[in-house]
């Protein structure tokens, strides 16, 4: 199966990535080639079978209790942010 | 010193033969020297190494010192180091410094090791060659026209080229097995859940998991012992006692039942690296082991199965790359919504955005069912597999890799030639057991690995049977000729 260009900009606007002209054949041609390697899949036979999320089987996901247990480190973690003021992320503004 | 193994260094830094120091200075004086010739490291930290090379001296002079003090290492630049740029190998994160330490990068430093700085990694971890890296790729220290395999490209080659002589990694799908197989060292991916992912940038969270590149089981058996265990940081992290794996590595290989895996002798492999398995098999055959072939069906169907898990787990996990509260921001953008789409397709390389919409694509409306959920059936026909193959025989043993290491460029423009490369690799990762890769000899002048794979916490097995063979033979010793001196020019 291979996929047309519109496909390909549907799935970059829902991934969040902006593609430059020239990317779009370029993905178009490598991603066709992927969906018809995992196409292989098809031809197994899993009636029956259970899927595996984790590989460690009876293994569940610990909780911890719902307590704070971090001090507040917003200056440190914010010294990586591209804008910050008053200790708030800033955007593009999002409402008129 | 930099031809000596860690087991080596630490016996020697013991009987005060030399200082941590000097130790120190000579690896960082070879990482200068090869860095325009490997690009093996992405960031050298001098000025902290000698600082934590002075205060082993200091613990050796007062009697403090642990079995790991004052031993150098390189960390993979996808642990978080902190008050260090952590990078993943990726624009995306080139402004980025750790405001915290990963547990790895925490237990190694609580145990005295010194850090020399971080390797150069394929971006996030998506590669097989280390061309993917923003910073350009590492080359193999064994002939510097060719890739030194991937992920952990820079750690397998600062270890190979003994600019490092260990550093830390993480497997996916191969990352630490492939590059360890194509740059003739030691490479161990542990059981899922054996080493804390926390601090550990994620890729794919049901396969990641961090290991080690060194240059004999021995030094692996010494550092896991110490960088494995419960983190209740990380929710996936296996609460089971940890073994001193040096304890167990002599132990008499008598009755050892090794597992052929019938399919992956059958199609693609390189003749003559068939060859170099089965001479490392009548090695073991002379140390008391049999040789039994075993059928795992389901294993031909790994790469596929990979192929939509791994990036399906990679498109939710790099959603949180949306350049508002750390890493790259694309300039001027107009409003939100081109904030965020400039921001990741400017910030991220051509293989993570492919990875990314091939994740997100299967994970789309009308394909969960056809692609993911039917990738995670197979995934259990694979672990199934494995399931009965542990039951006949206490190890799998076959080839790492289906050929030696491979020209940079030769396959960069084909995606799925690159990713058969971990077709002997994936399936551990898939069923989240333990393998590792040992050097059993050369093809054409470049190194061959031995993939030796457990069940699930058998690293202590694994270890003791790489360290059988690596009593009888000096693979893991030998040294690419343009890294044998002491000084490098």
């Amino acid at each position: 199966m291979s996929l047309n260009r519109d496909q390909i900009n549907s799935i970059a606007h829902l991934a969040r990535l902006s593609l430059t002209e020239a990317e779009i054949p370029v993905y178009q041609d490598s991603l066709s080639k992927i969906v018809a390697l995992v196409g292989e899949l098809e031809l197994a036979q899993t009636a029956g079978i259970e899927p595996m999320a984790h590989p460690l089987p009876g293994v569940s996901q610990r909780l911890r209790p719902d307590v704070v247990t971090e001090k507040d480190q917003h200056e440190l973690y914010q010294r990586n942010a591209p804008q910050v003021e008053a200790a708030l992320y800033l955007v593009p503004k999002v409402i008129e | 010193m930099h031809h000596l193994t860690l087991a080596e260094l630490a016996r020697k830094l013991r009987a005060k033969e030399f200082s941590v120091t000097e130790l120190t200075k000579a690896l960082l004086g070879r990482i200068e020297a090869s860095q325009p010739k490997l690009n093996a490291f992405i960031t050298v930290t001098g000025e902290s190494a000698l600082a934590q090379a002075k205060a082993a001296d200091g613990a050796f002079a007062n009697g403090s010192a642990g079995p790991l003090t004052g031993l150098p290492l390189a960390h993979k630049d996808i642990f978080c180091t902190q008050g260090v740029k952590t990078s993943c190998g990726s624009k995306m994160l080139d402004n980025f410094v750790s405001p915290y330490d990963a547990t790895v990068v925490e237990k190694l430093g609580a145990a005295g090791m010194v850090t020399l700085g971080k390797t150069n990694m394929d971006e996030f971890a998506m590669g097989s060659s280390n061309e993917t890296s923003f910073y350009g790729p590492v080359k193999n220290p064994w002939d510097l026209s060719l890739v030194p395999g991937g992920s952990s490209g820079g750690s397998a080659a600062a270890v190979a080229a003994r600019i490092a002589p260990i550093a830390t990694a993480t497997d996916t799908g191969g990352s630490i097995r492939q590059p360890a197989s194509l740059c003739g060292v030691t490479g161990i991916k542990p059981t899922y859940g054996r080493v804390s992912r926390y601090g550990m940038i994620a890729f794919a969270s049901s396969l990641d998991q961090g290991g080690l590149i060194s240059q004999s089981a021995e030094d692996a058996a010494m550092v896991l012992t110490a960088m494995s265990g419960f983190d209740p940081r990380d929710s996936t992290s296996v609460d089971a006692p940890v073994p001193n794996y040096v304890e167990t590595l002599n132990a008499p290989l008598t009755g050892l039942r090794i597992g052929l895996i019938k399919e992956f002798f059958e199609k693609g492999l390189d003749p003559n690296v068939e060859n170099l398995i089965r001479e490392a098999l009548k090695v073991y055959e002379k140390l008391g082991a049999t040789l039994v072939e075993v059928k795992l069906p389901a294993l031909p169907l790994s790469v596929p199965t990979y192929y939509v898990v791994a990036p399906a787990e990679c498109s939710s996990n790099l959603a949180r790359f949306d350049g508002v509260r750390f890493g790259y921001r694309a300039k001027d953008p107009k409003d939100l919504m081109d904030l965020y789409k400039r921001s990741r397709g400017e910030g991220f390389g051509a293989e993570v955005k492919r990875r990314i919409m091939t994740g997100t694509y299967v994970l789309s409306a009308g394909y969960y069912d056809a692609y993911y959920l039917k990738a995670q059936r197979v995934r259990q026909l694979i672990n199934l597999d494995f399931k009965r193959a542990f039951a006949e025989v206490d190890v799998l043993i076959g080839p790492t890799a289906p050929d030696v290491a491979f020209a940079i460029g030769a396959k960069s423009a084909d995606p799925i030639q690159m990713y058969l490369n971990d077709i002997y690799t994936i399936g551990a990762n898939l069923a989240g057991v333990p393998a590792l890769s040992i050097p059993c000899g050369f093809v054409r002048d470049l190194p061959v690995g031995l993939q030796i794979c457990g069940a699930h916490f058998a690293e202590a097995k694994l270890l003791n049977v790489a360290h059988a063979y690596q009593k009888e033979t000096d693979w893991h010793r030998r040294i690419p000729a343009a890294f044998k001196a002491e000084k490098l020019s």
